[in-house]
C-alpha cells in the first residue's frame, strides 16, 4: 500500500472503497466475529484480526462485516474468531496471523472450512 | 501483556463493554519530566465505590466485574514497578476514568508497541462509539476521532477493509512524525 500521510490520501481511499461497494448487493455475505477480551488481546487477537483485514484487502474481497463479539468464555482457546457463512457459525481457536490469512482465503472467500482449527460449529 | 498498546486496547474495550457512547484516550510522553502517562475517560455505566476499589484486586473480582479481569491489576503492579502510579475514579451512571503513569526511561517499562494497531482497531470494531485519541509527545501532538473519520469517509463504513487499513496506515505515519 502506498504511504498515507495526509487526510487527502485518506479521501482517495474512501473513493476507492466506494467504487468497490458499487458492485456490492445489499447485506454483507460473510460476518466475522472477533473477541477482544483481556486474554484474547494478550494472546494476539489484535494481530490476528489485522492479518485478516490485510488479507481481505489483498484479495479485494469486501463483502464482510467485522464485528467485536465479546469473550465467549473460551479463554484457553483465545484468540477466538468466528465466521458466519452459508448458514453456519464456525469458530476457530488459537488463531495466529498466518491461520487468520488462511481462514480468509479458504473459508471466508471460498467457503471451505479449515477443519483442523475448528473448535465449534453451529447452525444459525 | 507485552505492549502498553495492548493494555490500552484492553482498557478501551472495558469502556465499550460498559456501554460508553464516548471514549477519550489521552497519552502524554514527556522526556523532560521522564514521564509516560495515559488515561481513558468514558461516559459508560460507571461503578459504585465498592466495585471501583475491587477493580485493582484480582481476587475479589466477582463474576459481574469479570470484564475488568486481570488486565488492570497487572498493569497497576507494572506501573508501580516503574516508579509510576495508577488511579481510577468512577460514578454510577456517569462514567469511569482510569490513569496510569510510568517513568518513561525505566528499564522495566513495557514498550508502547503497536499503538496504530490499537487505535485503528477501535475505529474498525466500534465505529458506533465516538472515540477520540490525543497523543502528546514533547510539545508535539497528534489527534484523531471517529467524528473526523466519519466526515472524511462519508457513507463508506469505517470497518470496510480498505478503509480500516487506510486509517491504520495514516495513524502509523502520523505517529512516526511525532
Amino acid at each position: 500500500m502506498a504511504k498515507i500521510n495526509s487526510l487527502e490520501e485518506l479521501r482517495k481511499i474512501r473513493d476507492q472503497a466506494k467504487e468497490s461497494m458499487v458492485a456490492r448487493s445489499g447485506n454483507a455475505k460473510v460476518k466475522i466475529f472477533a473477541s477482544m477480551g483481556t486474554v484474547g488481546i494478550a494472546g494476539g487477537a489484535r494481530e490476528a484480526l489485522k492479518a485478516m483485514i490485510d488479507e481481505l484487502e489483498k484479495r479485494d474481497f469486501h463483502e464482510v462485516d467485522i464485528i467485536e463479539s465479546g469473550s465467549m468464555g473460551l479463554d484457553r482457546e483465545e484468540p477466538v474468531i468466528s465466521v458466519e457463512r452459508d448458514g453456519y457459525l464456525t469458530t476457530y481457536g488459537r488463531v495466529t496471523p498466518d491461520m487468520a490469512r488462511q481462514i480468509i482465503a479458504q473459508h471466508v472467500i471460498n467457503g471451505q472450512i479449515v477443519s483442523e482449527w475448528v473448535i465449534a460449529r453451529n447452525k444459525k | 501483556m507485552k505492549e502498553l498498546s495492548m493494555n490500552i486496547l484492553d482498557i478501551l474495550q472495558n469502556s465499550v463493554n460498559a456501554k460508553a457512547k464516548s471514549i477519550q484516550l489521552h497519552i502524554v510522553e514527556n522526556s523532560a519530566s521522564d514521564l509516560l502517562e495515559f488515561s481513558v475517560k468514558d461516559d459508560g455505566k460507571g461503578m459504585d465505590q465498592e466495585m471501583t476499589k475491587a477493580v485493582f484486586d484480582p481476587f475479589t473480582t466477582s463474576s459481574t466485574t469479570k470484564k475488568v479481569g486481570l488486565g488492570l491489576p497487572f498493569l497497576k503492579i507494572q506501573a508501580e514497578m516503574c516508579n509510576g502510579s495508577s488511579e481510577i475514579t468512577s460514578q454510577p451512571g456517569k462514567g469511569t476514568t482510569v490513569r496510569f503513569r510510568f517513568q518513561l526511561s525505566h528499564v522495566d517499562r513495557p514498550p508502547m508497541g503497536d499503538l496504530a494497531g490499537t487505535l485503528s482497531m477501535m475505529f474498525t470494531l466500534h465505529h458506533q462509539v465516538l472515540f477520540h485519541a490525543l497523543y502528546e509527545k514533547d510539545g508535539k501532538s497528534f489527534e484523531i476521532s471517529t467524528e473526523q473519520l466519519r466526515e472524511i469517509m462519508q457513507d463508506v463504513p469505517l470497518n470496510h477493509p480498505k478503509v480500516a487499513l487506510g486509517i491504520e496506515e495514516f495513524i502509523r505515519e502520523q505517529l512516526i512524525e511525532l
